[in-house]
């Protein structure tokens, strides 16, 4: 869920708590108001009522309340002495309603100047408090309503502003690779929040990044420094198998580690090949024509191919023509004709499709390989012991600098194809 | 013959001595980049090792000196650093050829050996061997004068092994030598074997005196006995 839409639903949800709670303080208080203002009223009309009384002693026998809004009653001197003010909410029948309908009531006495006591009922029409509760729900639902609906409306126009350095700074990140040469930029924001994320972020990348060159480097270095001490080992047992009459059991194991020892030497180029590709240490740039490099390479795989009974054939439907450094389009097409090779079972067929901006090598064998993993360094789909399980990790380093497209797929056939 | 060897790792320095003694061949080495420069200075020589890092100096700087005396001929740079720039540098500087670390002694012996033809025979490059006889020029082989018809790859692996004769020859060094580096599969092996089985069957078949031994586990040897 998004962010705005977070915001939105928790407001929305405070907001009913705090507008019931507000409305039900709003309805007592009014109800208070309205029984407050219509007692003075009741007291007002008292103090008249009995005014009139002393004046017009023919209105003590009005003992109902009909067209007026009083009544009156004799009672007895005790019930008087004992009396007190009430007001009271009643009910009453109303012919225009047709209905009972709230009433304000105030109960009274007094003494008439006659010398008798008497009961005085004034009454006064209230709010119907159904209604007003009605009135009021309606009035907070609209004014709900209109509460979301700007929120989310402001939300959008103004938080959409507000978070847009966020989105940027995300974009960045996302499109950021630890092994980009240049530094991470992120577009200028005035939220303080966000300047200290975008700080953040950098302080981490630029710390990763130094972790990651140097650990770059030293792979680089190691395997530099293995170059010697493996050449040694290599010459001088060549020497030892040449120099002393050995017999053929001793000579075996000679060779034997000289085959493991020049394995390691192998995996060492590779390293060292990736390290440098990943560097872009391959500068020089020229047109190389890829239909000439394979056509090199096919030759040169030639005896292997007919060795191993395998159909190397090439179908030509265009030039290939990509400005790139020429060995590493020569590594890149050895190292996908080498693999096809490699995989194709004997009487095979590896074939070579060469279109204006994209070659593919297709191969016979074996079932679908796992495409999420043959890119990856020291990936061996066979138990081959004799790969270094780079050969593909160096085809895809190679992709990645000059920014070809390459995939794997499989319909009975393993195709890798190269776009330019 | 006289050969100078600057590589300032004691123990590659003494096998490329040792390896190059066999070839009958004058050895001098010098450890750091002062006294390379001394012997570069004083001696000439028909063909110098030469490595790029070297204590107290890069070994690009005896190659400068070595241009401006007009004597680059022969310079087989030898480097650790496998890097495009020092062999474009060093090719560009008149150094003669380019070897990356690690190396085999065949390969080596036969880029020396090549540096020294094309010193020595100005025009016929040819070298004989018995009744064998190569004509690098024209790509020739013929035994008894009668030629050979060799493929491109036989003929790389002969003149191979003929530029290391009666020395050991491992397999991955005449591999890496003819098919370059990128044949690095298990059964690459075998597949040698069968061209090394072809060639065999041409030299005799034409009666060669030389043959192509087999040492069992690690390579081959020609031998001229």
């Amino acid at each position: 869920m998004k962010l705005h839409n977070y915001t939105v639903l928790y407001l929305s949800g405070a907001m009913f708590v705090v507008l019931s709670i507000w409305a039900a303080i709003f309805y007592i208080n009014m109800l208070d108001e309205i029984h407050d203002s219509i007692d003075d009223g009741l007291n007002n009309s008292k103090i008249l009522i009995i005014n009139k009384v002393s004046e017009d002693s023919s209105l003590l026998y009005k003992d109902n309340f009909l067209e007026s809004n009083y009544r009156i009653r004799e009672v007895r001197k005790e019930d008087y002495l004992d009396f007190k003010d009430t007001f009271t909410d009643t009910l009453l029948y109303t012919e225009y309603e047709a209905d009972y309908e709230p009433f304000r009531m105030l109960t009274t006495v007094f003494a008439a100047p006659n010398g008798k006591f008497y009961k005085l009922r004034v009454i006064s029409s209230m709010v119907e408090e159904d209604d007003l509760i009605e009135d009021l729900l309606y009035s907070l639902l609209w004014l709900y309503i209109i509460l979301i609906v700007s929120m989310v409306a402001i939300n959008y126009l103004l938080l959409g502003r507000i978070w847009r350095s966020f989105y940027s700074t995300l974009k960045a990140v996302r499109g950021y690779k630890i092994s980009d040469k240049q530094d991470i930029r992120f577009e200028k924001t005035r939220v303080s929040e966000f300047k200290r994320l975008q700080e953040t972020l950098q302080d981490l990348i630029r710390s990763n990044k130094e972790v990651f060159l140097a650990q770059k480097q030293f792979i680089e270095n190691a395997s530099h420094e293995l170059q010697t001490p493996l050449a040694i080992s290599i010459n001088k047992l060549e020497l030892l198998a040449e120099k002393h009459p050995l017999n053929d059991d001793q000579l075996q194991q000679i060779g034997a580690v000289i085959e493991n020892l020049e394995r390691l030497t192998r995996l060492n180029k590779s390293l060292l090949l990736l390290s440098k590709i990943d560097n872009r240490q391959f500068e020089q740039s020229e047109a190389a024509d890829m239909n000439a490099v394979i056509y090199k390479l096919a030759e040169d795989f030639e005896e292997l191919a007919e060795y191993r009974r395998l159909q190397l054939h090439i179908e030509e439907d265009g030039r290939c023509v990509y400005t790139m450094n020429r060995t590493l389009a020569e590594v890149l097409f050895t190292n996908l004709i080498k693999n096809a090779l490699a995989h194709t079972e004997s009487g095979g067929l590896v074939k070579i499709h060469i279109r204006n901006t994209q070659v593919c090598i297709e191969n016979s064998g074996g079932p679908a390989l796992d495409t999420t993993r043959i890119f990856q360094r020291f990936y061996k789909e066979s138990g081959d012991a004799g790969s270094t399980g780079l050969g593909l990790a160096i085809v895809k380093s190679i992709a990645a600098v000059y920014g070809f497209s390459l995939n794997y797929s499989y319909n009975g056939l393993h195709r890798f194809c190269v776009h330019f | 013959m006289k050969i100078l060897v600057i590589e300032d790792e004691a123990d590659l320095r003494d096998i490329l001595t040792q390896s190059l003694e066999k070839e009958n061949f004058v050895v001098e080495s010098a450890s750091d980049f002062i006294s390379a420069m001394d012997k570069v200075g004083v001696y000439d020589y028909d063909c110098i090792l030469l490595d790029i890092n070297l204590p107290g100096g890069s070994g690009l700087d005896i190659l400068q000196e070595l241009k401006k005396a007009g004597k680059t001929d022969g310079v087989i740079i030898i480097s650790a650093r496998n890097s495009v720039d020092d062999k474009v540098e060093g090719l560009a500087l008149g150094a003669d050829d380019y070897l990356a670390k690690p190396f085999h002694t065949a390969e080596l012996t036969a880029r020396v050996k090549s540096v020294m033809r094309r010193k020595q025979f100005n025009g016929s490059n040819l070298i004989t061997l018995r009744n064998l006889s190569v004509d690098f020029d024209k790509r020739l082989v013929s035994i008894n004068d009668t030629p050979v018809e060799l493929n491109r790859k036989e003929f790389d692996i002969l003149t191979y092994f003929m530029a290391n004769k009666n020395r050991l020859v491992s397999k991955t060094a005449l591999a890496e030598h003819v098919w370059g580096d990128q044949i690095d599969e298990a059964d690459s092996y075998e597949f040698i074997y069968s061209q090394i089985k072809n060639l065999r069957k041409k030299l005799k078949t034409h009666g060669s005196e030389v043959e192509i031994q087999a040492i069992y586990g690690i390579g081959y040897k020609l031998n001229d006995a």
